[in-house]
């Protein structure tokens, strides 16, 4: 009942996608956040989402996924959606009740920062989705050796973030395991108020913290058994390497950009 | 009280990549004051299949008949099944969570509604069961005790509730063989003097051969044998093929089949084949 938690899940896959250097995935989807924000008009969306379909494709991922991502945003968008409508200033008038009023712009900065937050989920979640989190913490950490050098501790940073990663779908198979377990004892986990519900999370949360506890002297245990100890000097069995693929996609983001660039210089269709 | 299961199915997370479907199409029927021992190589469907007994885990097709009602029809109240049913999942330990052991096996007895003195009762009753002294134990902290005895702990936790029907999902994993032996004493004294019907999953032929009445093997999330141990030991060669053995005795006594000795077919008891083997060296000697 726990595992259906899409966002910053990865798909496995074998696209070419897939297969990019997490590097230039990262560089590549910042460079996609940056033309979202230069899109300024219904036809500039219209580009961003044929790409993101063409991107979907590529990666072979189910467009129903990459959705899945906004499923759980709808709250904010919605919230933006509505504050944007109303709050904005703005002098042509559509609709006016009392002290409401939709303007114009209202409308239109409502409908372009929803549609501007829908894309930067989608396509963010393109990176989560094609990346397993190994790879991208990987990736992070050859990215942030540079920074080394002025005593930022970048592989401890990195593994933290690993095992972070890793231990999520344990401590969650975990935590459904104990609720089940509670429940067969009876404990009623869903109805009563506030104060009963935060009570009943005790025979929860007790022996998910022992557990998470218990896991992490094992790990520590086990990491120092095979002598781990920190970042110097080790080396990797992947080591990351750019390929005519990660080029190419370079290549295709940079038409994108261009393309929107253009687009948003010479032609204009608006609300 | 019985259990009838019908036809069951289920898929976990349906429609993603991760889709994967734990049982197909199983069918049984659990009579009263059975000892069944369920078997099955990891990843079996074992687990999956006895979290649908309490209406833990709802099926993806099929149905569950607990004394005729169905366990997930829009009416059912799912924790009057669950306390019918008791369900103690594997390493039992890790859900202790109270600050003393007597108020962790009062959570379930509590749970019910039960009066204080009803609560208490069922607590010393079940500390009883499960041979830990209730004056020694009641005030010490869950986290104090030896794994066996959290082990115990747990269990008594899920009895306190007195089940009619107790599910134990591998009771002795982890545990050293005095442990075993205690958990496995406790379960067949439980069925012997309460009438408890009990269904024990485990993957070891030797824990259950002595014990249960009947021995349900799961194969790739169907029932692959079910029948009493001494038909299903018989098909040696068949357990074999689904990364299942036979116990320690049925193997040895087919060995000495094997060398020419006359040893009966389907022996699978220590006793049965001490009897054999006895007859073997006093004919030698005679």
């Amino acid at each position: 009942m726990l595992k259906n938690i899409t966002l910053g899940q990865y798909y496995p896959g074998n696209s070419p996608v897939h297969r990019m250097d997490p590097r230039m995935k990262i560089y590549l989807t910042i460079a996609y956040i940056v033309a979202v924000f230069l899109v300024k008009d219904l036809l500039g969306y219209a580009l961003a989402f044929l790409f993101l379909l063409f991107m979907a494709r590529i990666a072979q991922i189910n467009l129903g996924f990459l959705m899945r991502g906004i499923k759980a945003l709808r709250v904010i968008v919605a919230f933006t959606f509505i504050i944007n409508l109303f709050f904005s200033a703005g002098d042509t008038p559509l609709v006016s009740w009392g002290v409401l009023r939709i303007t114009r712009e209202g409308l239109q900065n409502a409908v372009f920062f929803s549609l501007r937050l829908v894309f930067l989920v989608m396509g963010t979640s393109m990176l989560t989705l094609t990346t397993s989190p190994v790879v991208l913490t990987d990736g992070l950490e050859r990215m942030m050796r540079p920074l080394a050098r002025l005593h930022f501790p970048a592989h401890e940073l990195a593994m933290m973030m690993t095992i972070a990663l890793r231990f999520i779908p344990t401590l969650l198979e975990e935590a459904d395991k104990i609720m089940k377990a509670q429940m067969a004892r009876g404990a009623d986990l869903e109805s009563g108020n506030l104060l009963a519900r935060a009570r009943a999370m005790v025979p929860l949360l007790v022996p998910l913290f022992v557990g998470a506890f218990r896991r992490a002297t094992e790990l520590a245990m086990a990491m120092e058994a095979r002598c781990y100890r920190g970042g110097a000097h080790r080396t990797r069995m992947k080591e990351l390497g750019y390929t005519r693929l990660d080029f190419a996609a370079l290549g295709i983001m940079a038409a994108f950009i261009a393309l929107i660039v253009v687009q948003g210089a010479f032609v204009h269709v608006g609300l | 009280m019985s259990i009838v299961i019908e036809n069951l199915t289920h898929t976990y997370m349906p429609g993603s990549p991760f889709q994967a479907t734990a049982i197909h199409g199983v069918s049984l029927t659990i009579r009263d004051g059975e000892f069944i021992g369920l078997i099955g190589h990891t990843g079996s469907g074992k687990s999956t299949l006895i979290q649908h007994l309490n209406g833990l885990l709802r099926p993806s097709s099929g149905r569950v008949l607990i004394d005729g009602k169905d366990l997930f029809a829009k009416d059912t109240d799912k924790r009057e099944a669950r306390r019918k049913v008791g369900l103690v999942f594997q390493y039992p330990e890790n859900q202790l969570f109270e600050e003393t052991v007597a108020a962790d096996i009062a959570f379930g007895p509590k749970n019910l509604g039960l009066s204080p003195e009803e609560v208490d009762a069922r607590v010393r009753d079940a500390c009883a069961q499960v041979r830990l002294d209730y004056d020694t134990f009641k005030d010490r902290s869950v986290f104090e005790l030896s794994g066996g005895q959290m082990r115990r702990a747990a269990i008594a936790g899920v009895l306190a509730m007195q089940p009619q029907t107790l599910i134990l999902d591998e009771p002795c994993a982890g545990l050293d063989p005095r442990g075993r032996d205690e958990i496995l004493g406790l379960v067949r004294e439980l069925h012997q003097t309460r009438g408890t019907t009990v269904v024990m999953v485990s993957h070891s032929m030797d824990d259950v051969a002595a014990l249960v009445g009947r021995v349900i093997v799961m194969n790739r999330g169907q029932v692959a044998m079910d029948g009493t141990p001494r038909e299903v030991f018989r098909q040696g060669e068949a357990l074999r093929a689904m990364g299942l053995d036979v116990p320690e005795a049925a193997r040895l006594a087919a060995r000495l089949r094997e060398k020419g000795f006359d040893v009966p077919q389907d022996a699978y008891l220590h006793g049965e084949l001490l009897e054999a083997v006895k007859r073997i060296v006093g004919g030698a000697h005679a």
